[in-house]
């Protein structure tokens, strides 16, 4: 039954592309307005390159987890699922897998954009892409059980960011490091440490939501 | 025939806030009938469907839907039913067959298109297979939920104003779908404020009344005796 989430999710993902796009145009803007707040220094671009790269996918994940949710609630369409019946924790997973895909397709695309703004040019790319991975899923799991909750709510906008940043800030932080050490310099091979931080949290924040997901989604 | 009736529902109650919108209702649901449910809006209908089909909670009281308690075997019931609600549960930016192949999908039928096709062709549709539901017009998203709720293929199915933005011919198709229905021994609740329609194509009818059941009995005799006054309702052409 995740096989046919998964479908569903990916199908209406690409109907509606170009808010995709737009996503994308937002994180890259988001990324040029922090390089002008540093300015002109090359090395302080640098140190900050991974926190603003961090940053400017959390606010666009906010858009993104809001946006999924959209369609299922126009016409109800998630109650007609459910009531098939499908099981919650299947429309959770098939969701939650399409939120981490958009999202770290997301992470990925911003990375030359922070190359060129931030001057982070020497790193191991593959290392970068695993980092964003681990990141992206550590947001897209509880962002997707939140998105879920305050779809229904009339500040759904405001709601959901003040719901979801304080529970991933673990995993911002991890993240933010990891990425930090992959382009400043990692001479005491840390980044390893903090990816499998990052694998805990991911761990605990996909079993635990994909629990709760019935609970929130029922009446 | 099993005489065990296919719904049954003791004392139900569901509020909004704090107005009640269904109060101590309790009926007995014969299998294979088809039932009208009738009363003015706001009296209950929808909310009756929905607490029944498991789509809300009942505040008070339960239910045995095809054999099983709506509150305690929520996903057996749900195997066994099929809601046409208010809401068109479509995917808008999905074209028709799309929304059928995602429902054949999760009900593990066959989602191809050669199969969803004779569905589109019944609900009249199939010209229109590969166009986005945003497109539509609200009789055509009320023809796609019809096709959808066909393809449940369910023992028990709750019709929620099926004639709703219906045009005369799809007045028809609703007409043939419930005969088919009967016919397959379905059990089919249909709130309508059609009465005379209703009552010519029920078993049996109810009616509703600021949440409360005011009536029931023989269908024929909702619009003499239901207490509603039929010249103050919609009638169908």
């Amino acid at each position: 039954m995740i096989v046919a989430a998964l479908r569903k999710d990916f199908l209406l993902q690409w109907r509606t592309r170009a808010q995709v796009a737009a996503i994308f145009v937002f994180g890259a803007t988001a990324l040029l307005l922090f390089s002008f707040a540093i300015g002109p220094n090359a090395e302080a671009l640098r140190q900050h390159a991974a926190g603003f790269l961090w940053l400017a996918l959390l606010l666009s994940s906010t858009l993104t987890l809001a946006e999924s949710f959209q369609s299922e609630m126009e016409q109800h369409a998630l109650e007609g699922l459910l009531l098939l019946p499908a099981d919650a924790r299947a429309l959770y997973y098939g969701k939650a897998l399409s939120n981490w895909a958009q999202l770290a397709l997301l992470g990925v695309a911003l990375v030359p954009i922070m190359v060129v703004l931030y001057d982070a040019g020497s790193m191991n790319v593959a290392a970068l892409v695993g980092i964003i991975l681990l990141g992206s899923a550590g947001l897209s799991a509880p962002g997707t059980l939140y998105a879920a909750m305050t779809s229904q709510a009339r500040s759904k906008q405001t709601l959901l960011p003040l719901l979801l940043f304080p529970l991933v800030v673990p995993v911002l932080l991890s993240a933010v490091k990891a990425t930090s050490l992959l382009i400043l310099g990692d001479p005491m091979d840390q980044v390893r440490s903090w990816s499998l931080l990052l694998v805990c949290f991911d761990l605990i924040h996909w079993s635990l939501c994909g629990l709760l997901f019935g609970r929130v989604v029922e009446d | 025939m099993d005489a065990t009736p296919s719904v049954e529902g003791w004392g139900l109650c569901r509020r909004y806030g704090r107005r009640w919108a269904l109060v101590d209702v309790s009926l007995s649901v014969p299998p294979a009938s088809v039932v009208m449910v009738a009363g003015r809006n706001g009296s209950g209908k929808s909310t009756l469907l929905r607490v029944l089909s498991t789509a809300i909670r009942a505040d008070r009281g339960t239910a045995r839907v095809a054999g099983h308690d709506i509150r305690t075997a929520t996903q057996e019931v749900r195997r066994r039913i099929a809601l046409l609600s208010h809401h068109s549960h479509l995917y808008e930016a999905l074209s028709a067959l799309e929304n059928l192949q995602v429902v054949a999908r999760f009900l593990r039928r066959n989602p191809r298109r050669d199969a969803l096709l004779p569905l589109l062709e019944e609900v009249g549709l199939a010209d229109r297979a590969d166009d986005a539901v945003t497109t539509f017009s609200a009789g055509m998203r009320k023809r796609l939920s019809l096709a959808r709720t066909l393809l449940q293929e369910a023992a028990v199915v709750f019709l929620d104003e099926p004639y709703g933005q219906l045009d005369p011919p799809g007045f028809r198709l609703v007409d043939r779908l419930l005969d088919r229905l009967r016919r397959r021994g379905t059990t089919v609740l249909m709130a309508t404020h059609l009465l005379e329609r209703g009552s010519a194509l029920c078993d049996l009818g109810i009616v509703l009344e600021e949440g409360r059941l005011r009536w029931s009995g023989p269908a024929r005799d909702l619009p003499s005796h239901g207490g509603l006054d039929a010249a103050a309702l919609p009638v169908a052409d």
